[in-house]
Parts: C-alpha cells; structure tokens; sequence
C-alpha cells in the first residue's frame, strides 16, 4: 500500500509498505530517519518513542497504515539542523548519555513530559520515564538532565 | 558511514567533560551499527536451533532458496575455511555441522531482499532433528554417565589454590554457607548488527558494533579462507556491551553472506535473537566456610565454585581464574583452599559480562562476613575493616598487593555517609510503598535493612598475557592555516558508550597542551588496542594515548634544540597553552615547531603477570580496583516486595579523569548489579531459554532506581598512567552483594540465591539446599583441559 503522512514537517509520500509493517519501519527502513531506536519492537523499552499527531508513541506499535495523513515528529525533528532542542542540550550537558541508544527515546520522552509538566517533581519524571530503559547510565544523570532542561525551559521560554 | 568525532571543548584530565559524541548522540544522527545501510543492500537472517541438544539427520533449504527475493542459503558445508571459532579455544561451529549443543546455535544462514523475506526463508529450511539427551544441570555434568558436550570430556577448566595451611588451620568458629547466582544477561539496547561489504579485491569490509576489532579479524578471517589484510573491521557504534560483543555474533555470518552473493549484507539482531544470540554471565554454585578465632580473627577460608559455561568455551577458562582468585573477598587470610570447576552443559554459552566472575563470588564471600560477624557477635563493619587488604598485603595466590588499596578507606566513607530519609512506614501515599501496590497495605509489614559488600576487581587482563594498546598521535597547523594546532589519535580501541573517546581526548590536551583534538574513528588498518574490557582502556589505550603525545614532546624539543644548535634544555620540558615550555620558560611556540607534523605511535604494555603453578601461586594480576557500598532497602515482608533506597559507592578510582563520566559509570555499574540482585536472569528449562524478551527478562527502570551517592577515593596506583585505575566492572561487583546483604537485615531470612524472588522475600521459598559440593575433578593441571591436548595451538594458550 501507499502511505500518505507528514513527518517533521515535511509531506512524504511512501510506496510498498506491507500490512503488517510498523510505523517504526517506515521511519528506520524506507525514510532513513534512524534516529528512531529498535531496541525490543514490543514496547516495551520506549527507544522508538515519536509524536504521532501531538502524542507519544511506540512507533513500533503502531501500524504504519494508522499513521496515515497524520503529523509525525522524530527526534530530528525537534530541532533545526545543527542546532539542539533544550532536552537535548540538558542530556549532552548532564552527562545523561552513554551508549546514547536509549537517548533519542529519552529525549522524546522528556520533551513531553515538560510540555505537560513544566517543574515535575522526582515522582512524576521517575513515574512519566518509567517506560523508557537505559541500560547504561542508571538513570540519575537522565534525572538531572530533566531537571536543568524543566530550568531552561522554564527560564526562556514555554513549550 | 564512517563518522569522525570533533570536539574542541576545553577539559583536560581530571575536568568534567561532555562527551565527544554527545550531541550526535542526542539528536539522533548517531549511526549505531544496526543503522548502517549500503547500496543494493540485502538483509541476512539465522535459522537456530530450538533444541538444546540434537543431532542435524537432514536439511533441505530447496523451499527457502526458491521463495522469491532470496539470494543465498548458507549451511556448515558452505563455510569456505575452517568451521569453527572462539575466543579462547576454537570450539564453536560457524554454523551447526549435524549437531547442536544449546538452544539458538546458528544451523544456517539466508540473505534476502528484505529483513521479512529473509526471516520467512529460515522458517522454511526443513531441518530433521533427532533430539538427543540434554545435561543442563551443572553438578549433574560432572557425573559418571553424564552426555559428554565435547571430546575431552565436561569439565573445562580446573583451579586449584592452595595458601597457608588450610587443612590444619584451626578454630574456634566455623560458619558454612552455600549461593547461589541464576544467569544474568547483559541486555545492551543496542541489538547486535553489521554490515559486510564485499570488495574488488576478494575480500570483505565489515562494520561492526564489538568490543575488540582484531581479535574479532583473527576469528572471521580463517573462517572465509581469507588472510587477515583482506577483512577489513571498522567500529560502527556501539549500542552498549558489558561484555556481550566481546565473542564474535554476526561478524562471520555477515561475512559468508556477502562473499556469496557479491552484495553488502546486513544483519540486525531482534530482541529475542538478541538474547540467543551472546554470551551470558555463569550462572554458579558456591560453597564456603570461613574459621574464625573467638577473638575475631578469620584464619582460613575453604572456597568451592561450580561455574555453568554453557555449550561452548569462550572466555570461561578466564572468568574461572578470576572468580577463583577473589573468592575470599578483599581481605587478609592466612589459610586459604580455593577449587574452582567451570563445567560445559546443553545451556547457552556463557562468557564476559562486567565483572567477570567476580559478582559471584562477592555475593557469597560477602555473605560470609555476615554470617561470620554474627556468629562471633562483631560488627559486621568492623570485622571488615579489621581484615582489609592494604598495600603489601599478600592475596590467597602469593600475589603481593604492590598498588594502592584504600580498602578501610573505601569502608568508612560508605559508613559515614547521610542516610536517606526514611518515610514512616504507616500512612503513606500509596505510590511510596515498596512495589507501589495500591491499596493492598497500610505498611504493616515493612521494615527497613542496612547492608554493606566490599570487593575488587583486576585490571586488564591476567594470567600472563601481554594485551598492548596501540595508539598513534599526530600534532599539526591543522588545515585553513588559522594557526590553530590540532592532534589527531588514531586508536582501534572500542567507545562501547563507557567514554573512553572523551577520556583519550581529554589526555592529548593535558600531554600537548592544545584544545583541538580529532578522533578517528577505530578500525583494523591501526595497531591493536586490546579489547575494550577487563576495566583495562583507560589504562591501556589511555597509556598508548599519553606515551604518543610524550613522544611528541620529546619529538618538538629536538626540533627546538636544532634551531639553537642542540643546546640542551632545562627540564621539565613540557607543552603547555600552545607553546615548547622547558624549565618554566618558553622556547617557542608549538605551531611554529610543525612546519612538518609531529606523528608518533605507542604501544603500551602493562607490567607482566604469570600464571598459577601447581598450588595456585603466581603473580595473577596486573593491578586492582576496589570498591565498597551500603545498600539501605525496604521490604514488604508480607508482598515479597523490596525497593532500595540508597546506595552509598565508595570506589577506589586512583585518579578521577572525567568525575561526570565517572559517576554515571558507578551510577549504571551499580544499576546492574541492583537488576542481579532484584530481578535479571536469563531462564532455562531443560536448557531452553524462556524469557528471550524485554517482557519477561526485567531490567531495572526509573522506578527501581535509588538515588547513588557516589564517592571517589584518589589515590594513585603507581607505575600507571596519571595513577588511574579501571573503574568500570567494580561497582557492578558490589552492589548486589551489598543489597541481598540489606534484604536479609530487613527480612532476616538466608537469601542464599540471585536474583532474590518475591516469594524469598515473603519467605514462601525456602533457602536453596546442598549435598556440599561435589568431588574434585581430576584434571592434568591448572590451564584448561583441552590446552593439553595438542589441536590447541600456542596463540590461543596466551588468552
């Protein structure tokens, strides 16, 4: 089938996408965007964690056919070239990143935790990321950069 | 593809630092090897095995090869060289040649047009399987009439030390115990993957996400009847290891594949291929028996291991020799009997994960200290500060503790430091009960535990083998001619996520004196840089790094005395902000020394070591880390359910490089070892491994993880670069000792097992019981037993 859909910001068009084919597999495979992980395709680890019309996704649950003429934003869509979104230059600066493939997750993750929750508590980041693994860093460094990125963004301007 | 890493952040050693590739890292244009993509790519695929023990009566791939959009179905007859592989002993096949030996061994190979038609190919290879008896019980491995895994037999490797005098140490309290450890695995998120390009000349470029580039050459090459200049590694990156990309996974596969069809070839593990597909941490038993005087003074410890390898060698014979070496834990004991067994069974082979042997053995010699505090009514602090090594202490093999050792250090900070704040355990929100159950308790039954471990851990690798880092340096005006000076290291030593590349950054500013550094990115054209493992690259690559950029020194301060011909200058001569400084005074400026650049290459070897003789006596190790945590937990006596609160991790880091890099390497060792303790093992059932998934094998989450006060104690290692010491493997050591020793002191019940179980915790499960261990194996002595036979050649008796 052909798959019709926005993804940061831009129409694409995609030819041959069979049935059973995840979002995530369309983004990885046929659109190149591999800042999308696939550490378990089962939703379990949130490395493939994207906007799909404004909300947070697996994108490996997700059915590439339901994404059809929807808004998709990837996690190299946060931000122009070149540049860093607040979150990501908090992960950078905070020493959040190892391996880094929990990372882009992560930083989905966390871009809408502060958009719902400006100044999360310990609670509510610990309860929001629950979802996303890391395997490397034992998630205290993750914690602070959520903290200066909510500081940042707090401090400059609203999501 | 191949991606170059610039930095110019200013921090040099000892500088918080942010990583070269973070940001790259951060927005996602960070390709990991499961990211690579080549032109008229095709996708591999695996058929494995589903038995744990069968023999292959017949394969028939006719219906694989002819499913449209296949290109190639490989099976063992296919391998073009020699069929099998390893790391310390070649005993694995390439693929199953009429037999498997666990669950998941590779019987064949398909490359496809796309990863769908590849993995429905493998389906449709029809294998006839005769299924043969499985032994997948470590001590039942050991008995007469017990299915033989290999031809010499199921016992690979035999330790035995013996200090003091052990058999007639007397005293006056005795306490036995006997542990056991379930099979961790070490989950990177990054999936094994590669891409193997065929090239005009024959031969093969694979890029890869491993852990050591020429040793996986030295592997792959034979296996395709290749030389080794014609397989070309580049590191593509690397999604996390911990010591599962240190055996080869895909690296030959993907190789054969391309070779075959004259097509670049990718292969991307799923999750549960994942899990299949590397080694694991050995699962053990552990029986020991410290004597004590009745004034508190432990004389003799009798230690037995059993160590589960699995189906094949790897790098078992390695993690025995660790495992035994530090059985009676960091402490001075005057008598010492150590035997260790590592046994071949149907389960998956097991090999490096961090810490490499020595979690097992911290879990039991720990629990042990308790025990023995408490049978001689001493705390259990003071008992362990009492027996601590130090300096010139002597270790249970005759090694003579030469390094630093700030054991009682080590203790004290973690007993000293805040405690966390203990919420009452009445009338709580019911999210900050342990497990956040809901509305099942009031806290009735919570109650809090305090628990400390103390351990080591060797750096680089052991038993007299010579594991040099190769690294090459060059200093130039850079291009543009804007005067700035730049250093280019060329290294093949492998960035698995740990920070090495930032590390080896921030050593070529402190040696120059510049700000600008390049990093190549590792590949096989560049000398061997050992593996990145074993706690050693700081060291090693690190060592290689910082003895390049003197030579560069060394190299500029000639050019500056031809100048001034050959005045001699006054020490210390040194490269600093820019400029040739010799004692305290400028000679000239660096740029202006580079008319040519300034390239130098070194080769770092650590000091040598040997290997046991027949007491198990011998200079073992090159050099220690050790560490110390106080685990606090709450446990929901009722539920089973515990929750750690803090943890306090004292590491003995000889010199701190980059103390934000440092922490998160305590922070994430000390996550995995909470996961051991908690929740992480691999299941078998008759060898058939049950929870291959993210679903079923849990790692610990932003939920499970406590705060981690991390404390650093600087006291340089001697003869080491900038007196550093590994840091990687010992906090991964220690915690989970420290927190089963926390869920006894709340639960008071034996918790003789990991990873500890709701039903333990609630004690719906009794302590794992004993027979006491079995019989000595009767071996031709301390090296592994197929070494003594002559298909093993001498190379491979080096590792």
């Amino acid at each position: 089938m052909k798959l019709r859909l926005t993804v940061n910001g831009e129409p694409r068009v995609v030819g041959d996408v069979a049935a059973d084919e995840s979002l995530l597999t369309v983004l990885r495979d046929a659109l190149g965007l591999t800042g999308t992980k696939n550490a378990c395709e089962q939703g379990e680890c949130g490395s493939c964690s994207v906007y799909l019309d404004g909300g947070l996704v697996c994108s490996c649950l997700v059915l590439a056919g339901q994404a059809e003429g929807s808004e998709v934003v990837t996690v190299e869509g946060l931000a122009a070239d070149h540049e860093l979104d607040p979150v990501q230059e908090a992960f950078a600066q905070a020493g959040a990143i190892q391996c880094g493939f929990c990372t882009p997750g992560l930083v989905m993750a966390v871009h809408d935790l502060l958009r719902r929750v400006p100044d999360p508590s310990d609670g509510q980041i610990r309860e929001a990321l629950a979802g996303n693994l890391c395997r490397c860093t034992g998630y205290q460094k993750i914690i602070g950069a959520v903290r200066l990125a909510a500081g940042r963004v707090n401090g400059h301007h609203g999501y | 593809m191949v991606t170059t890493v610039t930095e110019r952040a200013r921090g040099g050693v000892g500088e918080s630092v942010v990583r070269v590739d973070a940001a790259a890292k951060a927005t996602g244009a960070f390709d990991y090897a499961s990211d690579l993509r080549a032109d008229g790519m095709l996708w591999g695929a695996t058929l494995r095995s589903p038995h744990p023990h069968a023999l292959i009566r017949r394969i028939d791939a006719s219906a694989a090869a002819a499913l449209p959009g296949v290109h190639a179905v490989l099976l063992a007859a296919d391998v073009p060289g020699k069929r099998t592989f390893g790391l310390n002993l070649d005993d694995q096949p390439v693929l199953a040649d009429g037999l498997v030996r666990y669950h998941g061994e590779p019987v064949a190979l398909v490359a496809a047009e796309t990863p769908a038609i590849a993995h429905e190919a493998a389906t449709r290879i029809a294998v006839g399987w005769q299924p043969l008896a499985a032994v997948t019980d470590m001590e039942d491995a050991l008995r007469p009439g017990a299915p033989q895994l290999h031809d010499f037999g199921n016992v690979l490797r035999h330790v035995h030390i013996v200090h003091g005098h052990p058999d007639s140490a007397e005293a006056d309290v005795w306490v036995d115990g006997y542990y056991e450890t379930g099979m961790q695995d070490q989950a990177p998120l990054g999936p094994e993957a590669g891409l193997a390009i065929p090239a005009p000349d024959g031969g093969v470029d694979l890029f890869v996400a491993t852990q050591w580039l020429h040793v996986d050459r030295e592997q792959i090459a034979p296996c395709l009847n290749l030389p080794a200049e014609k397989v070309r590694i580049t590191l593509a990156g690397v999604g996390g290891a911990f010591g599962a990309r240190e055996d080869i996974h895909m690296q030959i596969h993907a190789c054969l594949l391309a070779l075959r069809t004259g097509r670049p070839v990718k292969m991307s593990f799923g999750r549960e291929e994942s899990f299949l597909g590397h080694v694991h941490r050995h699962p053990s038993r552990i029986w020991l028996r410290h004597g004590a005087t009745r004034d508190g003074r432990l004389v003799t410890v009798d230690a037995r291991l059993l160590f589960d390898g699995g189906a094949y060698t790897s790098s078992s014979p390695a993690v025995l020799g660790n495992a035994a070496t530090f059985a009676a834990g960091p402490y001075e004991v005057p008598n010492v009997r150590i035997e260790g067994t590592l046994v071949f069974t149907n389960n998956p082979p097991c090999g490096a994960m961090r810490g490499f042997g020595a979690p097992q053995v911290c879990f039991a010699h720990e629990a042990q200290m308790d025990k023995l505090a408490a049978a001689l009514h001493v705390d259990a602090v003071e008992l362990r500060l009492r027996h601590a090594l130090r300096t010139g202490s002597v270790l249970p093999t005759g090694q003579v503790l030469t390094g630093s050792a700030p054991v009682r250090e080590l203790i004290e900070r973690c007993a000293r430091a805040p405690m966390p704040v203990i919420q009452a355990a009445r009338g709580r929100d019911q999210l900050d009960y342990p497990g956040a159950t809901g509305n099942v308790t009031h806290g009735e039954g919570v109650r809090v535990g305090i628990g400390y471990a103390v351990g080591f851990k060797n750096t680089a690798f052991s038993e007299g083998f010579d594991d040099a880092a190769t690294a090459r340096v060059t200093l130039s005006r850079g291009a543009g001619g804007a005067g700035g000076v730049v250093a280019e290291i060329r290294t093949a030593a492998v960035e698995m996520g740990q920070g090495l590349t930032t590390v080896l950054t921030q050593i070529a500013r402190t040696e120059l004196g510049i700000e600008q550094v390049v990093l190549h990115t590792a590949d096989t054209s560049m000398g061997n840089a050992g593996s990145t493992s074993a706690s050693r690259q700081s060291m090693m690559a690190g060592g290689a790094v910082q003895m390049a950029c003197r030579q560069i020194r060394d190299r500029l301060a000639q050019r500056a005395r031809d100048r001034t011909r050959g005045q001699p200058l006054p020490d210390p001569v040194e490269l600093r902000d820019g400029a040739l400084v010799a004692g305290g005074e400028w000679v000239a400026d660096v740029s202006g020394l580079l008319a040519e650049p300034a390239v130098e290459t070194a080769v770092y070897h650590h000091r040598p070591t040997t290997g046991f003789d027949d007491a198990g006596q011998g200079d073992i190790h090159v050099a220690f880390t050790f560490a110390a945590q106080r685990a606090v937990v709450e446990v929901d006596t009722e539920l089973g359910i515990a929750r750690v609160l803090q943890v306090a991790a004292a590491i003995d880091a000889g010199k701190v490089l980059n103390p934000v890099g440092f922490e998160g390497q305590i922070e994430g060792g000390t996550a995995q070892g909470l996961g051991f303790a908690l929740m992480e093992e691999l299941r078998t059932e008759n060898g058939v491994v049950r929870n291959p998934s993210f679903t079923d094998y849990l790692i610990p989450t932003f939920l499970d993880m406590p705060p981690v006060r991390t404390d650093a104690v600087e006291e340089p290692d001697p003869g080491v670069p900038y007196g550093l010491k590994g840091i990687g493997e010992a906090p991964a050591i220690v915690s989970t000792a420290a927190i089963v020793a926390a869920l006894r002191d709340a639960t008071g019940r034996e918790l003789n097992r990991v990873p500890v179980t709701p039903d333990d915790l609630a004690g719906l499960c009794p302590p794992r019981a004993t027979d006491g261990p079995p019989p000595v194996p009767d071996v031709p002595g301390q090296w592994p037993v197929p070494y003594y036979n002559d298909r093993v050649s001498a190379q491979q008796q080096l590792m």
